[in-house]
């Protein structure tokens, strides 16, 4: 089977300073991977590079059946303008560090206006299953909460809905937890455990070791903009081989 | 004080019983500012995002719009739009009939000049509301595929709507005040059918009063206007505020709730 996720040769730099160092990653159908590193280690770009929110130098990124950000023609490789690139981006759910929830829309618009504007899905159908999806995420009476009125957790939840109401191949997050108090890590947690149970392919950015330990498939162990190691959950944070991924979960753990 | 020439009973004649020509002028003032306001926002916005595009030809097109109609006072925009043009044989303006309504060369030239020169200031301050936006919106959107019209139109606009409507207030304001200079091209708004009473009574004091009461009515209207949309385009800020108060409105220290 091909991978859903295929990653080539990933360049980026700032200035002098390189942020991605030749990365190349496969991620199959279904998989969850969590990506891991000190900060500043070029997770978060990694993760914005796949959906083409950040570009990187060089490489390529397929997701499915689309080279991200570009289109094959007679064999050359030519960018695509943004609203070509949006339509791939369809596909692709990302959940942020910072929620970033519209705040001008309600929980259930959030929601509905992703697949009403974007997909012309019918209002109607789209907000039913909205309320689904809330539902899902344990927030069905917060339907018609404003964001500025919703904790972290809730708001990160809506953020998760959000992106599952576009039917993604594939999920990005961004560091979810990262921006949250302490009690509400856990119920954002349960909800990305609950769909990592369900089968949904899954790249997390995360700090929360535990939580990669417990749902992730393969683990990704980034320093200074390079992949250092790659293995299944229990090898790195039992038998890491590269001192630098036992150097960090030391400090982590 | 010997020489003291004041007509009270003028004056207050003129303030609660306006000739009919007086209240025509009224709403010519409001009507020509609306419309100059409305197109003014139109275009405004046309040349922010003009100011904001990808391509530096567009980019810079923008900034040279603002740079001339920013730079030229009103009044000799004004006088190059519609004399200036007349005198120089470029154009003349014809009577446009739309329905019952004829709308004069001087009125297109009038509404002409202040939407061009409304456009630039409008532009530089959508640009700063939309500047505003925090840059995680603008991520969201395209995280949901969203193209940027439609992010745009459905996220970052509506937004930015609330942050221009406290300074489009003010611009309406010295919309309203600035159609006073149309006199200057013979339009008999407010300010012009106040002259032309002035020239056929010299009562310039008691009438330029009422002018000003005039002007301060209009503008106090607006300020009331303004109130009432700011308070509908914050709506989503609004239920925090009043669960807030609800919160704190049951818990005094006499009642035992906590």
């Amino acid at each position: 089977m091909s991978p859903l996720v295929k990653i080539e040769n990933l360049y980026k730099s700032f200035g002098n300073s390189d942020v991605l160092k030749d990365i190349s990653l496969e991620i199959k159908k279904g998989e969850v991977v969590c990506i891991i590193g000190p900060s500043g280690s070029g997770k978060t770009t990694l993760a914005r590079c796949i959906n083409f929110l950040d570009t990187c130098d060089s490489g390529k990124i397929t997701v499915g059946n689309d080279l991200i950000g570009f289109k094959e023609l007679n064999g050359k490789i030519k960018p695509l303008n943004e609203t070509k690139t949006s339509k791939q981006r369809r596909n692709i759910g990302m959940v942020f560090q910072k929620f970033n929830l519209f705040s001008h829309l309600n929980a259930l618009e959030n929601i509905t206006i992703g697949p009403t504007k974007v997909l012309g899905t019918n209002a109607k159908e789209s907000v039913d299953e909205a309320k689904d999806l809330l539902k899902r995420v344990g927030l069905e009476e917060k339907c018609y909460s404003y964001p500025s009125q919703l904790s972290g957790g809730q708001q990160q939840r809506v953020a998760i809905a959000r992106a599952l109401a576009m039917k993604p191949i594939l999920m990005l997050f961004d560091e979810p937890t990262s921006a949250l108090d302490p009690e509400t890590v856990g119920e954002v947690l349960e909800v990305m455990k609950e769909l990592a149970r369900g089968g949904m392919t899954m790249i997390i950015v995360t700090h929360e070791m535990g939580f990669a330990k417990e749902v992730a498939d393969k683990v990704v162990m980034m320093d200074h903009g390079q992949i250092v190691e790659i293995g299944s959950a229990e090898k790195i944070f039992s038998r890491a081989n590269n001192p630098r991924t036992k150097a960090f979960l030391e400090m982590m753990l | 004080m010997g020489n003291l020439n004041l007509d009270i009973p003028f004056f207050f004649e003129y303030l609660f019983n306006p000739p009919d020509i007086l209240l025509y002028g009224v709403w010519l003032t409001i009507s020509i500012a609306f419309v100059a306001q409305t197109l003014g926002v139109i275009g405004g916005l046309f040349v922010a995002l003009l100011r904001m595009s990808q391509r530096w030809w567009l980019r810079e097109l923008g900034k040279l719009y603002i740079w001339i109609f920013r730079g030229v006072p009103l009044l000799v925009q004004l006088v190059i739009v519609y004399t200036g043009v007349a005198a120089a044989g470029l154009y003349k303006y014809p009577d446009i009939v739309i329905g019952p309504f004829t709308l004069s060369g001087p009125m297109q030239a009038a509404i002409l000049a202040l939407s061009l020169h409304e456009a630039a200031y409008m532009a530089e301050i959508f640009r700063a509301a939309i500047s505003s936006i925090d840059r995680g919106q603008f991520d969201a959107a395209r995280a949901v595929g969203m193209s940027p019209i439609t992010a745009m139109r459905w996220i970052i606009l509506p937004q930015a709507i609330r942050i221009v409507i406290p300074p489009l207030g003010n611009e309406f304001t010295l919309m309203i005040k600035g159609t006073s200079l149309l006199a200057i091209i013979g339009i008999r708004e407010l300010f012009g059918t106040i002259q032309q009473l002035n020239a056929a009574t010299f009562r310039t004091f008691e009438l330029f009063v009422i002018a000003a009461i005039w002007y301060l009515i209009l503008i106090t209207i607006m300020g009331f206007i303004q109130k009432y949309v700011e308070a509908y385009y914050s709506k989503h800020e609004l239920p925090a505020q009043q669960n807030f108060k609800k919160k704190y409105k049951s818990r005094n220290l006499l009642s035992n709730n906590r």
